[in-house]
C-alpha cells in the first residue's frame, strides 16, 4: 500500500485480537483508514487516546512494535466508466492484471437515498426462469435473496438470471467465494460476451474472512455510480450474504460485544438493511437491484441470518432439490416476491396473476395427495390428476433450466390444465377460460 | 449559560464526551465536525462524561471535536400543517430537502411559516385558562385544529387579548395571556413538546368504553380494539403485517392517522406515499392523505432516530387529542424500535438482559403503551389515541423478548399465523390464539349490546368455540383418517371451515370486501351462526365437503357484492333455496 506524506505513524501496540489492534494515537478520526504492517485496518472505535483498529487481512504476524499510518480517510473507490469489464478485490485494487482505474475518488458505505424521493419500482425483469418470472416476479429496485442449502447451484442460476436480465450493468459482489466458483463467474461473464457491461469485487476463501465486510459497500458504491450518475439500470449480485454476516460476528466477537440471537451481533438487522436498502428506484430513471443469495444451514430460515434479512428484503427464492423429477426447483410456497402485483398483468398478460395462483394452487393439492398417500389412505380420481399434473408442472415450468418467455410460461400452464384437470377445478375466472383454455 | 464539552470516545454512534457543565438525560446536543452540526442526545451521564447517542453517522468525528449542549430535549413542533407531512424521526420534513441523498447535518422545518391559516378565536377576553385550554381554532382540511394553551404552561392564565378573526401565519401571535404574577405571555400557533413526555393537559383518563371501526372482520367482529385501546400484531415476515396495517390505515375510524415506519422496508413507505394521496377516507369523502402523517426512519437511516420516529408520531397523536379528536397511531415495526435500544445498551456495554436486550425493555415498551387512552378534556370533550403496533419476532418465534413485553402491555393480541398465511387464508390471524381485553371490559359489552344486538358478545365467543371445535375435529380426521371419524366430525370440521372462509378471511384487495361495515359484519355472523345450527345429515363425507363447498362459494359471492344490492339479495335468497334443497 503506497504511503502519503504527512501521514501520522505510530509504532506502539497496546493489544492484539485475532482480528483488530489498539494503540494509543491522538486525532484519529472514526471508520478511517490505516496501514498496519502492510495491511490495512479501519478505525472501529476511540476512548480516550487509545484507537481500535479492525485489520482487514487479519493480524498474523503483526508485532506490537508494528509501524501504524493513518491514512486519514474512510475507505475509498475510484468510479468511472473504466470500471466496466474489470475485477477487483475487496480493496478496489484490479485482480484482472490490467491497470488501476483511474476516476473520481468516493467514499463508500455513503448516505442513504431519501424515502421521499424514491421512486415505486414498476419494470419487469424477466430471468426466463418460470419459477421467477411466472411465480415471483421481479421488478427493477426490488431487493431479493436466494435462500438455498450449500449443495444447491444458487451461483449457477444467479449467473443465468444476470446476464438473461435486461440491464445496464450488472455487479458482482462476491464473497467468500471459492475459486472455482470464481473462475466459475468469469468464465460465465466472458463467455456471454457481456463482460463489458460487469463489474466485480471478489473476495474469495483463500483471501481473510474480516476483508469481506469491504466488499458490499464496494460493489454498491460502484452500482450508485451508474445509477445515480448515468442513470443506468443496475443489478447487484451478492453471494454468499451468510459469509458476510459471520465476518461481522468474528469482528463483533473480538471486540467483547455481547451476542444477541445465534451469535450474531446485536446490529445484525441494521448492518444489513444498510447494504440492502441501497437497492432503489431513483426519479431519473436510475435503479439498483439487488439480487444476494443467502446459505441455510439445512433449510432452517429461523436461524437469525435468513430470519433479519427476510424482515429486510422484499420477498425471497427458496432453492430446493424435487426429489419426486430429480429436479432443483424454485419452491413455489416458501418463495416470495413482494413487489410482483406492481408488475403482474400490468406489464405481462392479463391472466397471469390468476393462471399462476391456480397452478400453485393445484400443486398444493398434489402435496396434499403426496401426504395421504405416504399415511396409507386411498387417493381419489382427482389426487391422481394432481399427482401426475405436479410431475409436469415441476419439470415444465418449476426448474431452474427452463428457460422461456412469460407468455410462454401462461401458454404451457394453461395446456398443463386442459391436459388435467376440468374448467371448473381450476377456478380461474370464467373470461379467461374463454379466451384462453387451449382447444383440444 | 449553555454547557459544552468535547469528543473522548466513539464507537460507532455512541460518543463520550467530556463536559464542563450540567447537563440533563435526553438533553440535545450538537457535535461539530468541520462545517457540519449534528445532533446527538445524551442517555448516560458518569461523571464529567456523558455517553451520547448521535443520530447520524460518526464517519470521520475525531476525540477533541467539540460539543455544545442545548439545554433542552428532543422536542416536536406542533401546529397547524402537521397533517400530510412526512417526517423523518426527528420531524424533520423529508420533502423540502435538497437532492435525492439525506446529507448528514441537514435538519429541516417541520411546518410551513409563510402558509396562512384562517383563525377563529373561540375563547374571549377575560377568560381564565390553564395549559391545553382551546384560545381559537384554524382548518386544517376538513377538522378543526385547536389553538391551544400551550402544555408546558404551569398554574391559570388571564386572556388579555386576543387577534380577530383573520388569516395569519402560524408565527402571529394570536393571544396575550396573563400569569398569576401580572407578566403577560405572548401565544402563537405552533407550540414545542419535549416527545420523550406524555402531553397531559385533560382532567381525566377512563376507560375505554367503545370499539374503533377497522373495517376487518377479525378485529372488529372478533377481537375488537377499544377507541383509546392498544393493540399489537406479531408476525413472522411475509405473514402480511404490513398489508393489515395498511388496510387498518385506511380503514380505521379516526380522524387523524399517524403511521410510524420504523426501521422497516423503505418501498413499503414509498408505496403510501404512492397510494394514499389517491385514495378516498371511507368516512369524509376526503383524500386519504389530508389525515394522515407519516413518520418515516426507514431501516438505513440512523438507529438513534429510530427510537425518537416512535416518540415523535405519539406526540403528535397526543396533541391532536387534546384538540378532542379520534387518533389512530400505527407503528411498524416496534421490534426495530426495540433493536435500536439493544444496539445503544450494547455498545455502553450494560449487562444485557435476555437476548441482549436492555434489562428495562419492558419498562420502556409498557411505558409507551400506557400513553395511548381515551380522556376527557378540560371541557368536557373527549378525544382519545389508539394505539397498533407490529412485532417482527425473531424467527417467528412469540417467545422472545419484545413480543413478551408487549403482550403484558397491549390489550389486544393479534397472532399472524405462518400456517395460515402459507394457506393464502387471509388476514392471517389465528382466530384461536389471538384475544381482545376489551370483550370482558363491562363499558364494552354494554356497548355492543346496544350497537350490535343483546347478546353480541356470546355470538361471538359462540364462532369462536366452534372454529375450536372444527380445529380438533380436523386433527382427529388428520390420525383417523376420513372414514376412520363419524359423519359429524366432519360436519363440524365443515361448518368451523365456513366461519373462517366467510367470516374470518377477507380479501384485502377486493374494493367490497376489504372494508365492512359494522351492520354487515352483524347480519353475516348471524347468518353464519344459523346456519351453524342447522343440522345436517349427509351420506358420506365427499357428499359434505362438496356440500359445504358449494355453500361457501354462494356466502363468498355476497362478500364480493354491495350490502343489500340487488346481486347480494339475489345470492342471499339462492343460499335460501341451496339451505332448503338439503332439508328435503
Amino acid at each position: 500500500m503506497a504511503t502519503k506524506a504527512f501521514q501520522k505513524t505510530y509504532t506502539q501496540l497496546s493489544a492484539i485480537t485475532k482480528a483488530t489492534i489498539s494503540l494509543q494515537a491522538k486525532g484519529i478520526a472514526n471508520d478511517e483508514l490505516a496501514v498496519v504492517n502492510g495491511k490495512l485496518a479501519q478505525v472501529v472505535k476511540t476512548k480516550g487516546d487509545t484507537a481500535t483498529l479492525q485489520v482487514f487481512a487479519g493480524t498474523e504476524g503483526i508485532p506490537t512494535n508494528a509501524e501504524v499510518s493513518f491514512l486519514g480517510n474512510p475507505p475509498t473507490l475510484k468510479v468511472s466508466d473504466a470500471l466496466s469489464g474489470r475485477f477487483f478485490n475487496a480493496y478496489g485494487h484490479p485482480i484482472d492484471g490490467g491497470p488501476e482505474v483511474e476516476g473520481e475518488e468516493r467514499q463508500i458505505g455513503g448516505p442513504s437515498v431519501n424515502p421521499y424521493k424514491r421512486r415505486q419500482p414498476s419494470q419487469l425483469i424477466p430471468t426466463g426462469i418460470a419459477g421467477i418470472d411466472l411465480n415471483n416476479t421481479l421488478v427493477s429496485g426490488q431487493k431479493i435473496p436466494f435462500f438455498a442449502d450449500p449443495d444447491q447451484p444458487y451461483n449457477q442460476v444467479m449467473a443465468d438470471v444476470a446476464l438473461r436480465a435486461d440491464v445496464d450493468k450488472i455487479i458482482l459482489g462476491g464473497m467468500g467465494l471459492s475459486n472455482d466458483d470464481y473462475l466459475f463467474f468469469r468464465h460465465q461473464f466472458e463467455g456471454a460476451g457481456a463482460l463489458e457491461k460487469i463489474v466485480s469485487f471478489v473476495n474469495t476463501t483463500e483471501e481473510p474472512p474480516v476483508e469481506r465486510l469491504l466488499i458490499p459497500d464496494m460493489a454498491l458504491t460502484a452500482a450508485e455510480y451508474f445509477a445515480v450518475d448515468k442513470n443506468e439500470k443496475v443489478l447487484v449480485l451478492l453471494t454468499d450474504m451468510t459469509l458476510y454476516a459471520d465476518a461481522l460476528s468474528i469482528v463483533s466477537n473480538r471486540m467483547d460485544q455481547i451476542p444477541s440471537k445465534d451469535s450474531m451481533p446485536g446490529s445484525l438487522y441494521s448492518d444489513l438493511a444498510k447494504i440492502y436498502e441501497k437497492a432503489v428506484q431513483l426519479p431519473a430513471g436510475g435503479s439498483i437491484t439487488i439480487i444476494a443469495v443467502t446459505t441455510l444451514n439445512d433449510g432452517d430460515i429461523t436461524h437469525a441470518i435468513p430470519d433479519n434479512t427476510g424482515y429486510i428484503t422484499e420477498g425471497q427464492l427458496f432453492l430446493r432439490a424435487d426429489t419426486d423429477t430429480g429436479k432443483v426447483i424454485v419452491d413455489p410456497f416458501r418463495s416470495l416476491s413482494r413487489l410482483k402485483q406492481l408488475v403482474q398483468g400490468k406489464k405481462t398478460r392479463e391472466d397471469h396473476s390468476q393462471v399462476m395462483n391456480a397452478s400453485v394452487r393445484l400443486y398444493a393439492d398434489a402435496q396434499n395427495a403426496k401426504t395421504k398417500l405416504e399415511n396409507g389412505f386411498d387417493l381419489s380420481d382427482y389426487d391422481l390428476r394432481c399427482l401426475d399434473y405436479a410431475k409436469d408442472y415441476a419439470i415444465q415450468l418449476l426448474s431452474i433450466d427452463v428457460n422461456i418467455t412469460i407468455e410462454e410460461m401462461l401458454d404451457t400452464a394453461w395446456k398443463l390444465f386442459a391436459k388435467y384437470f376440468t374448467k371448473a377445478e381450476t377456478g380461474i375466472k370464467q373470461v379467461f377460460i374463454d379466451k384462453y383454455w387451449p382447444e383440444s | 449559560m449553555k454547557s459544552t464539552g468535547k469528543v473522548i470516545g466513539i464507537v460507532s454512534n455512541l460518543v463520550t464526551v467530556q463536559i464542563d457543565g450540567p447537563v440533563a438525560e435526553n438533553e440535545l446536543c450538537y457535535i461539530t465536525l468541520g462545517d457540519t452540526r449534528m445532533l446527538a442526545e445524551v442517555i448516560k451521564v458518569n461523571g464529567d462524561k456523558a455517553s451520547v447517542q448521535v443520530f447520524e453517522s460518526t464517519r470521520g468525528l475525531r476525540n477533541g471535536d467539540p460539543v455544545e449542549f442545548e439545554g433542552r430535549m428532543l422536542e416536536a413542533s406542533l401546529g397547524p400543517g402537521l397533517l400530510s407531512s412526512v417526517y423523518d424521526g426527528l420531524q424533520n420534513d423529508l420533502t423540502t430537502m435538497e437532492g435525492v441523498f439525506l446529507k448528514r447535518g441537514e435538519y429541516t422545518d417541520p411546518l410551513h411559516h409563510e402558509k396562512l391559516w384562517d383563525y377563529t378565536p373561540l375563547a374571549s377576553v377575560g377568560d381564565k385558562v390553564i395549559a391545553a385550554d382551546w384560545l381559537g381554532e384554524v382548518k386544517e382540511g376538513w377538522l378543526p385544529h385547536k389553538i391551544m394553551v400551550p402544555f408546558s404552561f404551569k398554574g391559570e392564565y388571564t386572556v388579555k387579548s386576543l387577534a380577530p378573526a383573520g388569516s395569519y401565519n402560524i408565527d402571529t401571535t394570536i393571544a396575550v395571556l396573563t400569569d398569576e404574577n401580572g407578566e403577560d405571555v405572548p401565544v402563537t400557533m405552533v407550540q414545542k413538546w419535549p416527545v420523550k413526555i406524555a402531553i397531559k393537559g385533560y382532567k381525566e383518563k377512563p376507560r375505554p368504553s367503545k370499539i374503533m371501526r377497522t373495517g376487518v372482520r377479525v378485529f372488529d367482529t372478533f377481537n375488537p380494539i377499544a377507541e383509546g385501546g392498544t393493540g399489537f400484531i406479531p408476525g413472522p415476515f411475509g405473514c402480511g403485517k404490513t398489508v393489515l396495517q395498511h388496510a387498518i390505515a385506511k380503514q380505521g375510524e379516526a380522524d387523524v392517522i399517524v403511521m410510524a415506519a420504523c426501521g422497516e422496508r423503505a418501498n413499503e413507505v414509498v408505496e403510501i406515499f404512492t397510494e394514499f394521496p389517491e385514495l378516498i377516507d371511507p368516512y369524509t369523502g376526503r383524500k386519504l392523505m389530508e389525515r394522515t402523517t407519516i413518520i418515516c426512519n426507514t431501516s438505513n437511516m440512523p438507529v438513534a432516530a429510530r427510537e425518537a420516529s416512535v416518540y415523535t408520531a405519539m406526540t403528535i397523536c397526543e396533541y391532536y387529542r387534546a384538540m378532542g379528536l379520534r387518533c389512530l397511531l400505527l407503528a411498524d415495526s416496534t421490534s426495530r424500535w426495540a433493536q435500536a435500544l439493544r444496539e445503544m445498551s450494547n455498545r455502553m456495554e450494560e449487562l444485557p438482559g435476555a437476548d441482549a436486550f436492555p434489562v428495562d425493555l419492558s419498562a420502556i415498551i409498557s411505558n409507551f403503551y400506557s400513553r395511548a387512552g381515551m380522556v376527557i378534556l378540560n371541557n368536557g370533550k373527549t378525544g382519545a389515541v389508539t394505539f397498533i403496533g407490529t412485532v417482527s419476532p425473531a424467527g417467528g418465534n412469540l417467545k422472545e423478548p419484545v413480543t413478551e413485553s408487549t403482550k403484558k402491555a397491549a390489550r389486544c393480541f393479534y397472532a399472524l399465523e405462518q400456517n395460515r398465511a402459507d394457506q393464502k387464508r387471509y388476514p392471517a390471524v389465528n382466530p384461536i390464539d389471538s384475544y381482545s381485553k376489551y370483550l370482558e371490559y363491562p363499558e364494552i359489552r354494554e356497548y355492543l349490546d346496544e350497537n350490535m344486538g343483546q347478546g353480541w358478545v356470546d355470538k361471538v365467543a359462540e364462532a369462536k368455540n366452534l372454529v375450536r371445535r372444527g380445529k380438533e375435529a380436523n386433527d382427529q380426521i388428520n390420525i383417523l383418517g376420513d372414514d376412520g371419524v363419524p359423519m359429524s366430525y366432519h360436519e363440524r370440521f365443515w361448518k368451523s371451515e365456513l366461519i373462517d372462509f366467510i367470516l374470518l378471511q377477507q380479501d384485502g384487495f377486493d374494493p367490497i370486501d376489504c372494508n365492512a361495515p359494522m351492520d354487515r359484519q352483524k347480519y353475516m355472523l348471524e347468518l353464519v351462526l344459523d346456519i351453524c345450527h342447522r343440522e345436517f345429515h349427509f351420506e358420506g363425507y365427499e357428499q359434505c365437503r362438496e356440500y359445504f363447498k358449494d355453500m361457501i362459494n354462494i356466502l363468498r359471492q355476497m362478500n364480493y357484492n354491495e350490502f343489500h344490492s340487488e346481486k347480494f339479495e339475489q345470492y342471499r335468497e339462492e343460499l335460501n333455496q341451496f339451505l332448503e334443497k338439503h332439508g328435503n
